[in-house]
C-alpha cells in the first residue's frame, strides 16, 4: 500500500476550540497541520450553548480570585489550585482577545460583553449568583469556534479535513508523528513533525444517554493509553442535569441562569432543599443526583423518570434573543413551546474532566512525579490539567479549552527549535495498516453496532451518576465479555471510499478500553466526591483520597498510582451552596 | 406509537457495478425519531455500507444535510412523523457524490474562502472589547447563526447552472462582516462579492430560504448587499 508523506512542524488532532486556539499560537512560529476527523466546523464545540466564563465585572462587580474559589469548590477540592487560578486570571485577556478575533458576542446596553448567571459562579465566596458567563445567544460554542476557524484560515493553518487518526507515535518518550486516515478514499498517511498537540474533545458516546456528538469516542485517548502513557481521574465524568427527556439534546445551564426552575411531580422547586442559598444555580454534580433521587423517592413527573425544567415565567423576549436555540429545540424535538409548558429533563452524560494528564503548559506527563513526554501537548476535553478536579463549572469548559490551547500553543512553538524532526519507522505503520486490514476482512459474527449499545447500556446503568461496587464488579466482567465479542466482529463495507463502518469498528474498539479505565478508576476511589459518587461510600475521604488518580496500562492488567493535588490559598472546606 | 417507514434510498458506490441505484427498507420508528435515526437503524441492522455523514445529531453542525422528499433538510432535524410512509432521501444537489448521501463538500467551503471570510481590522486594538451596541449587534445575529450544512448554496438554481456563482452560502458570510461594526474591510470585501459570478447572480428564487434548516431569511441579507454595494458605487450592470 502506498504511504503518503508529510511533515509539519506542529501536527494538532482535532479542530475544536482547543486546536484551533493552539494552532494560531502555532503559526506563526512553524508550519501547522489540524488533522479533523469531521469538517473543522462541525467540531462539538459548537455545540456549547451557555457561555464561557471570566471575571470581566461588566454586568456587576466580579474579580478573578472569586472565579478561582469557585472553581476550587466546584471541583470538590481536587481542582490543582495553580492551574486554576491561571485559568480564571487568563479569563479576562483570552475572551478580550477572542472579541478583538471577531466573536459576535450578545452585547449590554452599553456595547460591553454580556455575561450572565451560570452554575455554581458566586460573588464573595458564595454568597450569590454572580454574572460571569459571557455569551453568544446560546450559541456561544458556535460563535467562538467560527472566529477561530476563521483566524486560523486567514493564517495560513492547512487542514486536513476527514482525516481519521490512527496512531499518535511515541518513540523513545518522545512525539514522531502521527499516522491517519483519509476518509474520503482509504489512503494512509504518516505525519512527522516536531510537536503533536492532541485537542481530540470528549468521548461521551461511551453512555447510553449524552448530549455529546457521535464523533465524541475518545480514541486519541485510548491509543497514548495502551502505549503506556497514563489517564488521569477517569473516574469523574460529568452529568448535564438538563438533557431532553429521552434524546440527551443538552438544554443549557444558561436557561436557568435567565431565571429557570426545575420542578419535581409535586410541583415543588425541589433544589431549594438541596442547595439553599444558589438554589436551581448548584454545580452539575448536586444538581444532577438531587433530581434522580427526587425520580427515585417517586417525585418524577406523574412518579415517572424526569422533572421539569420551567422556563415559563421569563419574559417571552430573552427567551427570544438569548435562549433561541434550545427554545427551537424543545419546539422541534419535543413539539412544546417553553414559554408554554415546562420541559421534561433528566440528567445526561455530558463532559470527562479526567483525561491526558498535563502539566500547566499543555505537556502531557507520563507519570505522577511531573515527567513529560517530549514533544506532546494536549489541550481541551481530552486533557486534564486538572482545572476541573471532580466536576466542572458550567462555562469554565470553553474557558479551559482557549486558555490551555493557547498555552499548549506557545509552549510547543517556542520549543521547536531545540527539537529534532520525528521519525515515524516502517514497521509501526505496517502495525496500524494490518490493524485496518484485519477489522475490514473480519468474518466473525458479531455486530460493531450491537456491541456499542450493550456498552453504553452498561456504562450507563452501572457507572454514571450513582455507583456502587457490586455494581462496577458486575461491569468489569461485562466489560470483558464485550471485549471478547469485539474480536468476533466483522463489517460489510470492504470499500476504501468513505468507509464508516471501519471508522465505527475503530472507535469501538478503544471506546471499550477507555470504559475499562473509567469503571476501574470508579471502582479503586472508595469515597464520593463531585460527580463521583459511591452510594457505598458517600463522604468525601480527604485524609485518603486528596489526590490524583493515574491509570496505567500493562500487560498485567490496569494498575494505579497517585499525584497530590496542589493547594495555593483555599483549604478544603465542606461544600455547601 | 411506532409505525413501520419505507426509506428509498438513492445509493452511489464507487466501487460497484453498476454505481448508481436505490434501495428499499422498511423501518420501524417511534414519533420521536428522526430521519438521521431510520438512517442509522438501516445502517445497524440491514445494510452496513449504507454511507452518511452525522455528529452533533441535534441540527447545530451541519453535518447531515441530504434531500429529504424533495427538500434539502438536516436529516437530524426531519421528525419521521412529520413525514409521509414513504421517505426519498438523495444526496444534496450539484454537488459530487463521494459515496451514497456524501457529497464533496470542497467546491462549497472554497466559495467561502472567497468572501475574506475573517473579521478585518488592522487598527490597535483597544485594552478591553471593542464596543458594539445591542442594536449593532442584531444586524448580524441572523447570519452568525449559519452552520454552514450547504443546504442553501445545493438548492440554488443559479448555482445548479452555474458552478461559478459564490451562493448563498458564502455571500451570507459575506453579509456577515459586512454588517459587523468591528470589520473594516468593506471595499475589499464589495471587491470580492461583485464580480461576474458574485452577488448580482442571485435572482431573489428564495429556495435558500425555503431550505434553511436555520430559518435564516438569506435572499433579505443578499437584497441588503446589493443596496450596500450600490452605495459603495459598485454596480451590477451599466447602460
Amino acid at each position: 500500500m502506498e504511504i503518503n508523506k508529510h511533515y509539519f512542524d506542529t501536527v494538532i488532532i482535532g479542530s475544536g476550540l482547543a486546536g484551533l486556539r493552539a494552532a494560531i499560537e502555532c503559526i506563526s512560529h512553524g508550519s501547522v497541520a489540524v488533522l479533523s476527523k469531521l469538517y473543522p466546523t462541525r467540531s462539538h464545540s459548537t455545540a456549547a450553548q451557555g457561555g464561557i466564563g471570566a471575571a470581566l465585572g461588566n454586568e456587576e462587580e466580579d474579580n478573578p480570585e472569586w472565579h478561582t474559589y469557585d472553581t476550587v469548590k466546584g471541583s470538590d477540592f481536587l481542582g490543582d489550585q495553580d492551574a486554576i487560578e491561571i485559568m480564571c486570571y487568563d479569563a479576562i485577556p483570552t475572551i478580550i482577545e477572542l472579541e478583538h478575533m471577531g466573536v459576535p458576542f450578545s452585547r449590554t446596553p452599553e456595547g460591553k460583553i454580556a455575561q450572565r448567571r451560570f452554575g455554581g459562579h458566586t460573588k464573595d465566596f458564595g454568597k450569590a449568583p454572580v454574572r460571569r458567563a459571557c455569551y453568544s445567544a446560546d450559541r456561544t460554542g458556535h460563535a467562538v469556534l467560527f472566529a477561530l476557524y476563521e483566524q486560523s484560515q486567514l493564517k495560513g493553518v492547512k487542514f486536513f479535513q476527514e482525516f481519521q487518526v490512527l496512531d499518535i507515535v511515541v518513540e523513545n518518550n518522545t512525539v514522531q508523528g502521527v499516522i491517519a486516515l483519509n476518509i474520503r478514499d482509504g489512503s494512509i498517511h504518516v505525519f512527522e513533525s516536531k510537536a503533536v498537540i492532541v485537542a481530540s474533545g470528549g468521548y461521551g458516546k461511551i453512555f447510553k444517554v449524552t448530549s455529546n456528538a457521535y464523533a465524541s469516542t475518545g480514541e486519541c485517548l485510548s491509543m497514548l493509553f495502551r502505549q503506556g502513557l497514563p489517564l488521569e481521574d477517569m473516574e469523574f465524568f460529568q452529568f448535564h442535569p438538563t438533557g431532553l427527556y429521552g434524546l440527551g439534546i443538552l438544554i443549557t445551564e444558561g436557561a436557568r441562569g435567565e431565571g429557570g426552575i426545575l420542578i419535581n411531580g409535586k410541583g415543588e422547586r425541589f433544589m431549594e432543599h438541596y442547595a439553599p442559598t444558589i438554589k436551581d444555580l448548584a454545580p452539575r454534580d448536586m444538581v444532577s443526583r438531587a433530581i434522580l433521587m427526587e425520580i427515585r423517592e417517586g417525585r418524577g413527573i406523574d412518579g415517572k423518570d424526569y422533572v421539569y425544567l420551567d422556563l415559563r415565567h421569563i419574559d417571552k423576549r430573552i427567551l427570544h434573543e438569548r435562549l433561541p436555540e434550545i427554545t427551537t429545540f424543545c419546539k422541534i424535538y419535543m413539539g412544546i413551546d417553553p414559554s408554554e409548558a415546562p420541559i421534561p429533563v433528566v440528567p445526561t452524560a455530558h463532559y470527562a474532566m479526567g483525561g491526558i494528564p498535563t502539566d500547566k503548559d499543555g505537556r502531557v506527563l507520563r507519570d505522577v512525579d511531573g515527567s513529560v513526554v517530549e514533544g506532546l501537548y494536549a489541550a481541551g476535553e481530552c486533557a486534564c490539567v486538572s482545572v476541573h478536579g471532580a466536576n466542572r463549572l458550567g462555562c469554565n469548559s470553553l474557558l479551559d479549552t482557549v486558555v490551555f490551547g493557547r498555552r499548549a500553543g506557545k509552549t510547543a512553538a517556542t520549543t521547536l527549535r531545540s527539537m529534532q524532526k520525528g521519525k515515524v519507522r516502517k514497521e509501526r505503520v505496517s502495525l496500524v495498516i494490518e490493524c485496518i486490514n484485519m477489522i475490514k476482512n473480519s468474518n466473525g459474527r458479531e455486530s460493531v453496532a450491537a456491541i456499542r449499545r450493550d456498552l453504553q447500556t452498561a456504562m450507563m446503568d452501572k457507572c454514571s451518576v450513582f455507583r456502587k461496587e457490586d455494581e462496577l464488579k458486575i461491569l468489569l466482567e461485562e466489560l470483558k465479555v464485550l471485549k471478547e465479542r469485539y474480536k468476533e466482529i466483522s463489517i460489510s463495507d470492504k470499500s476504501n471510499i468513505f468507509n464508516t463502518e471501519l471508522l465505527e469498528a475503530i472507535e469501538l474498539g478503544h471506546m471499550l478500553t477507555l470504559s475499562e479505565v473509567i469503571a476501574l478508576s470508579a471502582l479503586q476511589r472508595t469515597e464520593s466526591r463531585g460527580a463521583h459518587y459511591r452510594e457505598d461510600y458517600p463522604n468525601r475521604d480527604d485524609e485518603n483520597w486528596l489526590k490524583h488518580t493515574f491509570a496505567f496500562y500493562s500487560d498485567k492488567g490496569i494498575t494505579f498510582k497517585y499525584k497530590p493535588v496542589t493547594f495555593t490559598r483555599f483549604k478544603p472546606e465542606e461544600r455547601k451552596y | 406509537m411506532s409505525r413501520y417507514y419505507t426509506f428509498k434510498i438513492k445509493r452511489y458506490l464507487p466501487d460497484e457495478n453498476p454505481q448508481i441505484r436505490w434501495d428499499q427498507f422498511r423501518v420501524k420508528l417511534n414519533s420521536m425519531e428522526r430521519v438521521l435515526d431510520g438512517l442509522i437503524k438501516i445502517k445497524e441492522t440491514m445494510d452496513g455500507t449504507l454511507t452518511f455523514r452525522k455528529s452533533c445529531a441535534h441540527g447545530v453542525c451541519g453535518s447531515c444535510a441530504m434531500k429529504i422528499n424533495g427538500k434539502n433538510r438536516l436529516a437530524c432535524q426531519t421528525l419521521v412523523k412529520d413525514l409521509p410512509e414513504i421517505i426519498e432521501i438523495e444526496p444534496l444537489p450539484s454537488l459530487p457524490v463521494i459515496k451514497d448521501l456524501v457529497v464533496d463538500m470542497s467546491l462549497f467551503f472554497e466559495k467561502n474562502d472567497k468572501v475574506l471570510p475573517y473579521l478585518i481590522n488592522d487598527e490597535p486594538p483597544p485594552e478591553r472589547e471593542r464596543i458594539q451596541f445591542p442594536e449593532d449587534q442584531h444586524k448580524i445575529l441572523e447570519s452568525i447563526t449559519c452552520i454552514m450544512c450547504g443546504s442553501c448554496t445545493s438548492s440554488c438554481p443559479v448555482f445548479w447552472t452555474n458552478k461559478e456563482y459564490l451562493g448563498p452560502s458564502a455571500l451570507l458570510k459575506a453579509y456577515r462582516f459586512l454588517f459587523d461594526t468591528r470589520d473594516r474591510a468593506t471595499e475589499q470585501r464589495l471587491q470580492a462579492i461583485t464580480g461576474e459570478n458574485g452577488i448580482w447572480r442571485c435572482h431573489s428564487i428564495f429556495n435558500c430560504v425555503e431550505v434553511c434548516p436555520k430559518e435564516i431569511d438569506i435572499t433579505k441579507h443578499l437584497l441588503k448587499l446589493k443596496r450596500l454595494a450600490v452605495k459603495r458605487g459598485f454596480k451590477g450592470g451599466s447602460e
